[in-house]
């Protein structure tokens, strides 16, 4: 069992500021962190590896120092990474992206065919999901998205059983390996890496391509160049309104807060024993 | 690209019902296919949808194109995108909308792959430049401390995915007449590389927050999962669903499908209770739209008390109790259990 993982360097959304002048990030003020949902997706690899055997290879794209990102699947326990790093990928949107790590997931595939592709559902700081079932069209795999539980893989007779979640509920799929998932936090939760992969992982240096290690390449569909969506302009969310404040000691405020809500009938009535 | 032509919008179809989304994107198509002077269409696929046609056009359509087989029974992404991918080459519109829903998403992605196109994903706000006939999608970028408007110049549709409740539905008119387009596909099911197996619906969840009438929701600033019980308490009173913050969910007092907020749930009900929640951006975006909201924090700074309509400053740990036990005399007094409007 080959089972890829597509993971990504963010800046921690938490954590950064806005140059209220400019309207940009100010990238600086934010830690660089694994994906959380990429974290839940590696976690996800290593539990079928257990029961299944075989490779866990971790991929991402990104500036060199995005290996750190590697090192951390690998802490989780990855086999193996790869970064694909150059200029000609910068600026890309979810199309260009989707384009130039389906090409290096072709090349891994070459040496060891892939099995299952697994992603983090979206990145938090791009929050579009797009990336995903563009690389499953590419390599011509069905995606499964917003997975919620594997819950079996047939290695032998080729497929997997997996739960999806739906705005109300849940829907159980079948499909062939291999193919693609892209998985929400709850499918797991991160374990604590065990001391030996935190010195593998230490000692760990990806393999890092540049678009010329890539195969058949279409220059024009990557970066900015292969990108149709632009940013027109960034702006501040329209301010909204706030409302009254309510004074007075905290009796008085429950007080005032209990006429208010009495008062709306529109939005709240009592239901007697008789209605 | 001077070919393409009109405003669609994908209607997502669920257990035979129209989804909200489908509906409010018909409204805010609607106001795009206006300004353009090209008519707004609905596309829908499934198997027995062909009903549901007219509500399409009752909802703003000028036409509605359906597709019904068995095949397209459960949404797949593979029947569904080889459908949606044939009518979009054959009648070339100009700009493509679908609800940001699992599969709203999941579909718009794998069509603008094949359509080597550019998909706005979860926008929230969305205007056309008439002149250069360019839709203007705008989204919550980084976290949602910032706006960006997404443009797509040279490659047509232009797609966006609309979050769920941000656009407006209008109402229903059964006076309005337009034009149903059946179309004829051919799929196999042997073809299919995934197949559905069973669906199950959790209509506690779906009640719980998306739907929910009232929502308590509390944040880091209750203390501790004790203090947060009070949430749970305040809830069981009025009969009100529990949400919360990511940094509570992260804590682990709540599970994650109750995170309100960008990553999370967005929610609209009708009254809103941030409780100890000081109104990060990111929460902000998923609660915003509630009809009124009240908060109660310590910090008057709090940025939750600009969005909050009602906004009380003080201790939460002392308030929320008052706020209880009004409530439970209030309905011991009336003989009878909370219910909303």
């Amino acid at each position: 069992m080959h089972i890829v993982v597509c993971v990504k360097q963010v800046p921690d959304t938490k954590i950064i500021k806005i140059n209220p002048k400019t309207n940009t990030l100010d990238r600086r003020s934010a830690p660089a962190i694994l994906n959380p949902y990429d974290a839940h997706a590696v976690q996800e690899a290593v539990k079928i590896k257990n029961k299944t055997g075989g490779t866990i290879s971790v991929l991402s794209m990104g500036p060199p120092q995005a290996v750190a990102v590697i090192k951390k699947s690998v802490e989780i326990g990855a086999d193996q990474g790869f970064l694909i790093s150059d200029r000609a990928f910068a600026g890309a949107d979810t199309l260009a992206t989707s384009y130039a790590l389906s090409k290096a997931l072709e090349k891994i595939s070459k040496d060891n065919p892939i099995d299952l592709v697994i992603c983090g559902k979206h990145a938090i700081d791009g929050d579009t999901g797009q990336v995903w079932p563009g690389i499953a069209r590419r390599l011509d795999i069905p995606p499964i998205t917003n997975v919620i539980e594997v819950s079996e893989v047939n290695k032998k007779e080729k497929y997997v059983h997996i739960k999806r979640k739906q705005i109300d509920g849940y829907e159980v799929l079948q499909s062939q390996l291999p193919c693609l998932l892209t998985v929400e936090k709850e499918i797991n939760d991160i374990e604590y890496a065990p001391l030996p992969n935190m010195i593998n992982a230490a000692r760990y240096e990806p393999v890092i391509w540049s678009v010329n290690d890539l195969a058949d390449v279409d220059k024009t569909q990557l970066g900015l160049k292969g990108s149709p969506t632009i940013v027109g302009k960034m702006f501040s969310p329209p301010k909204l309104e706030g409302g009254k404040r309510i004074e007075g000691n905290a009796d008085s405020q429950v007080e005032q807060l209990m006429g208010i809500l009495m008062e709306r009938k529109d939005l709240l009535k009592l239901k007697t024993a008789n209605s | 690209m001077e070919e393409n032509q009109g405003v669609w919008v994908f209607i997502e179809v669920n257990e035979g019902k129209i989804e909200g989304v489908s509906l409010e994107l018909l409204g805010a198509g609607r106001k795009l296919a206006d300004k353009l002077e090209v008519p707004l269409s609905g596309v829908m696929l499934g198997e027995g949808v062909m009903p549901l046609a007219n509500e399409v056009i009752y909802a703003g359509a000028d036409q509605v194109y359906v597709v019904d087989h068995p095949v397209l029974k459960d949404y797949r992404t593979e029947s569904f995108m080889k459908g949606v991918c044939t009518l979009a080459e054959k009648y070339k519109p100009e700009i493509f909308l679908y609800g940001a829903t699992p599969n709203g998403k999941d579909l718009a992605s794998a069509v603008a792959t094949d359509l080597s196109t550019g998909l706005t994903a979860d926008t929230t706000m969305l205007d056309v430049d008439v002149e250069k006939r360019l839709l203007e999608a705008s989204r919550p970028a980084f976290g949602g401390n910032i706006m960006a408007t997404i443009l797509c110049k040279k490659h047509r549709p232009q797609m966006a995915t609309v979050r769920p409740k941000v656009m407006k539905a209008l109402e229903t008119d059964e006076g309005r007449k337009g034009v149903i387009i059946e179309e004829e596909l051919e799929l196999r099911e042997e073809d299919m590389r995934t197949k559905v197996l069973e669906i199950v619906k959790d209509v506690t969840k779906k009640a719980s927050l998306a739907e929910a009438h009232v929502i308590v929701a509390g944040g880091k600033g209750l203390g501790d999962i004790q203090g947060f019980q009070l949430i749970h308490e305040l809830a069981e009173v009025i009969g009100a669903s529990v949400g919360g913050t990511r940094d509570v969910v992260e804590a682990g007092w709540l599970k994650h499908e109750q995170q309100i907020g960008q990553t999370g749930e967005t929610v609209t009900p009708k009254i809103y209770f941030a409780i100890g929640i000081s109104g990060a951006i990111q929460h902000v975006e998923g609660m915003k739209n509630s009809e009124l909201i009240i908060a109660i924090n310590k910090d008057p700074n709090a940025p939750i008390f600009d969005v909050a309509t009602y906004g009380i400053v003080g201790d939460a740990l002392e308030i929320v109790p008052k706020l209880i036990k009004q409530f439970k005399e209030l309905s011991k007094e009336k003989g009878g259990e909370m219910s909303y409007v």
